[in-house]
């Protein structure tokens, strides 16, 4: 799974660099964002601009991120979500869970 | 509606590295269609959807006795309709069983089936001599 890590008003964003999340690199990502969430890393925002496809174990791997970082008092949102992805998290109701944003700049205005 | 006949078979390794294709497979089929008067963005991305999770599940399923498993996928277009059958070579499961998913309590798993079964108009999985096979079909 390529992706880049920064630092940005608190936050740790997570740059998606691949345009598919399967089943094939979910496994990498759940592991990433709770080895993040172990370290401390709560606040968590995941850009996903180059993303143009999602799975189950894509959402699957989102979701446990989510989770784990509730459960220690923080949070995942999502930014730059295109729009046929967008439509997996309302078929699943997942937009209902997540904050989703259109930009990072939003993100950072509302979570911070 | 008048397609023409298209007719794809594809055998991979029981190998989640393959599933990028078989939905590209699947999506470059969906904007080639000829005669779709319907969302050609919706239905590439749901024929991509489709073809990775039930490729994945065939994956999952597959024969662990068989160190070289392979799943074969074909996807046949005739008419207006869509018809893809992803073979494994595993146990099998029992679709009737497998619980449809609360969305208002989301869990990480379980998604794979029920994107399946809404997108798509008909389901089946059928065990047969050496394996099984699940069938899917989409009327354009």
């Amino acid at each position: 799974m390529k992706l880049n890590l920064e630092k940005v008003k608190g936050f740790s964003v997570i740059f998606i660099k691949e345009e598919r999340i399967d089943a094939h690199n979910s496994g990498e990502l759940k592991a990433y964002i709770l080895h993040l969430i172990e370290q401390g890393e709560v606040n968590i925002i995941v850009q996903i601009e180059c993303v143009r496809f999602i799975d189950s174990s894509g959402l699957g791997a989102l979701l446990s991120g989510y989770k784990h970082a509730t459960a220690k008092s923080g949070k995942l949102a999502l930014a730059c979500c295109k729009q046929q992805v967008l439509s997996m998290f309302e078929l699943t109701r997942l937009n209902r869970v997540f904050d989703i944003y259109a930009d990072l700049n939003e993100a950072l205005e509302n979570e911070t | 509606m008048c397609n023409k006949v298209i007719q794809v078979e594809v055998i991979i390794p029981t190998q989640t590295k393959y599933l990028d294709l078989i939905g590209s497979i699947g999506e470059h089929i969906a904007k080639d269609l000829e005669d779709f008067s319907g969302d050609r963005e919706a239905l590439a991305y749901h024929l991509n959807l489709v073809l990775t999770e039930a490729t994945t599940n065939a994956i999952k399923h597959a024969s662990s006795a068989m160190q070289k498993d392979t799943v074969k996928i074909t996807i046949h277009i005739h008419d207006n309709e869509l018809n893809i059958k992803v073979y494994d070579h595993g146990q099998g499961f029992n679709m009737e069983t497998v619980p449809v998913p609360d969305l208002d309590q989301p869990k990480e798993g379980g998604m794979g089936l029920y994107f399946i079964r809404t997108l798509m108009d008909s389901v089946s999985y059928t065990r047969l001599d050496d394996g099984n096979v699940l069938e899917i079909i989409k009327y354009l």
